[in-house]
């Protein structure tokens, strides 16, 4: 059967933009994740499992509950903008 | 100088200042007005979204409250700083691809229909104006304490200033004093908080401090905890709060934060995608830093005051007891007639009360700083208020001129009319914001928390799902939405306010308290809009397409 150039082009293209949105919904899965278990984990469901360990004045899960999670929350973010603009430019769907 | 005078000069070198800006950024057509022209730097709107966000709750109250909660104000911290990740990951981007000029904008967009487009315009002013009686009536606290001008008369100043800069300058004039606004309000929290720390543990990141020892050496939080025992608290690192109740309320509260239109509405005001994404990093950076701060310093002002009136005479005790206790916010009654304060956890034997409310505002006192920095605070907390009730007062005036008047009932309206009905929305939402400042409802606190609970049980379902979910149509949102709101205002209204029969605590469902309720109402929601966009007819082709666009950054053609 002859398919047409541009069309094929175009099937490639929903391919390529099909991989781009597989892998952004895989890296929100994993950073979300590290984001529940920081927050919900650490600081709450295992709170006094944790505050069993001490690090100098803190009992570790109480330090998760009311500094720690916020901290790597701030990390995550901007790991995920890394991640994104790097896989924007692999995809070639980068703002000109 | 007293106290008085300095806060006369900072307050009015502040204002001043946002006058100034104001007056050179005016908004000249709607784009301006509604979304500041669409070419913020990232890292300018990173600093007005924390200032936006951070309000006189956060800068006033939060501190207080987590004082007297220990462990508990976790559900504060972690709450209003991780619906950063979601706001950043789920919705920042793609609502900054889409780029249209409101949340209801969105939601009428995406689901085709005008009855959406109203639901979310009721919400959108039912979450905005609770939230703007709390700013200002802050204002007229912070005023009546620092200036012994009337609550009254702090109000209207307030309104006054924030009529003049919202009016006159749009999202324009609101980004760029925000930007100043949050410059004051974290030098207003942080240098009180230095000297405290090092005053205490001579450490003076109030951060590391947190974890330190105090000057006999055991640590802060080991010494607190003992205090909170021989006075018969509860621990404070462990808290009293129910482990489901408080995952409820933290997640309420994170999902509540990323459905907040006046949130939202801020990264349609950057040029791109990828600085959609990175200013939510930088907003989470600078509310980060006041973030981290607050729980120190609540351990502080906890040990601090602790050590200051416990069994202490009251005679003895320092100005800033009396003068806290003019405004009634503290309150000494002497039960045992041994002229001793004796402050304990029994409420029966308990002599002394204290509003959460000063801890911040009172904290410079206990601690004997300097007048500059008391009046510092003062001015910092008028930044904070302000700069979140101007962020709420946009939404509501571009939500009647645009959602309302432009798009349902006068779509040929020309653009210098809509602009003049922008600034209409933006004075009446002022006055009447004003209204309430001045006769608050009794249950502002209880009101403010409904603003969240609304929020995730509605908007923040509505445009995930929007995003993520193709297959999700007009029936199953407006079903979902409507759902969600009616569930959260039902259990709002038994369990706080006594109707449909009322009901105590252990009333609770699953234990969860109204403030956390709104995790339930999402899930509801959630639920709801899945299995109804099932049953019923798929979304247009066109509607379709747009859902895919949103989800590449690069720009079509």
């Amino acid at each position: 059967m002859y398919v047409s150039t541009t069309e094929r082009i175009e099937t490639m293209e929903k391919e390529q933009r099909k991989r781009y949105w597989e892998k952004n919904l895989k890296y929100l899965m994993i950073l979300l994740s590290i984001w529940f278990l920081v927050s919900y984990g650490a600081g709450i469901l295992f709170v006094d499992y944790l505050n069993n360990i001490r690090i100098g004045g803190f009992k570790l899960g109480f330090w998760f509950a009311q500094q720690g999670a916020i901290y790597v929350f701030v990390v995550l973010i901007f790991i995920y903008v890394r991640l994104m603009n790097k896989l924007d430019k692999e995809f070639d769907v980068d703002e000109k | 100088m007293d106290v008085q005078t300095w806060t006369f000069i900072l307050v009015g070198m502040s204002f001043a200042l946002y006058i100034g800006i104001a007056i050179w950024t005016r908004a000249g057509s709607t784009k301006e007005f509604y979304i500041a022209g669409g070419d913020v730097s990232p890292l300018a709107n990173g600093m007005a979204t924390a200032a936006d966000w951070m309000s006189a709750a956060s800068f006033i109250s939060m501190a207080g409250l987590i004082s007297f909660m220990g462990y508990d104000g976790a559900v504060y911290l972690m709450g209003w700083t991780g619906g950063y990740v979601l706001l950043a990951l789920l919705l920042a981007p793609y609502l900054r691809k889409f780029g249209k000029f409101t949340v209801p904008d969105f939601i009428g967009d995406r689901y085709y229909s005008d009855i959406a487009r109203m639901v979310a315009v009721i919400c959108a002013i039912i979450v905005s104006f609770t939230y703007v009686a709390g700013q200002m009536r802050g204002v007229g606290i912070v005023f009546s304490r620092f200036l012994e001008v009337p609550i009254n008369m702090g109000v209207y100043i307030g309104m006054a200033l924030v009529f003049f800069y919202a009016v006159l300058g749009g999202m324009k004039g609101i980004t760029y004093t925000q930007v100043a606004q949050y410059c004051v309000l974290i030098f207003a929290f942080m240098v009180p908080a230095f000297f405290i720390s090092f005053q205490l543990t001579d450490n003076i990141i109030p951060q590391l401090g947190f974890g330190g020892t105090l000057s006999d050496g055991t640590y802060l939080l080991d010494k607190l905890d003992q205090l909170h025992v021989e006075l018969g608290f509860a621990e404070y690192t462990n808290g009293t709060k129910s482990m489901v109740d408080v995952f409820a309320i933290t997640f309420a509260l994170m999902a509540g934060t990323a459905g907040l239109p006046h949130v939202i509405v801020r990264f349609f005001t950057v040029p791109k995608v990828k600085d959609a994404r990175i200013s939510a990093g930088w907003a989470l950076v600078f509310i980060a830093i006041l973030y981290t701060t607050a729980p120190a310093i609540s351990a502080f002002a906890r040990t601090n005051l602790i050590n200051t009136v416990s069994n202490k005479e009251y005679n003895t005790m320092p100005s800033w007891f009396s003068n806290w206790e003019k405004t009634g916010l503290i309150k000494y009654e002497d039960k045992n007639k041994d002229g001793l304060i004796q402050y304990v956890g029994d409420s029966e034997k308990n002599e002394l009360v204290i509003d959460r409310d000063i801890m911040v505002l009172a904290n410079p006192e206990i601690a004997n700083l300097p007048n500059w920095v008391i009046a510092l605070v003062a001015a910092g907390g008028l930044a904070a208020a302000l700069s979140t009730a101007a962020g709420l007062l946009l939404v509501i005036s571009a939500t009647i001129s645009h959602d309302l008047i432009k798009k349902q009932i006068k779509p040929d309206i020309s653009e210098k009319h809509e602009l003049m009905w922008a600034r209409i929305g933006a004075g009446v939402a002022v006055i009447i914001a004003g209204y309430f400042g001045i006769h608050p409802p009794g249950f502002v606190a209880a009101v403010v928390a409904l603003a969240f609970g609304l929020a995730a049980a509605s908007f923040f379902p509505a445009i995930i799902l929007g995003i993520f979910d193709k297959r999700m149509n007009k029936e199953g949102a407006i079903a979902g939405m409507v759902a969600g709101i009616l569930l959260m205002l039902f259990y709002m209204i038994k369990y706080k306010f006594g109707g449909f029969g009322g009901g105590t605590s252990s009333d609770w469902w699953f234990g969860i308290s109204p403030e956390g309720f709104g995790t339930i109402a999402m899930i509801v929601n959630v639920l709801v809009s899945v299995i109804i966009s099932r049953f019923t007819p798929k979304t247009p082709i066109e509607v379709q397409e747009m859902v895919e666009s949103i989800r590449y950054p690069r720009k079509e053609e």
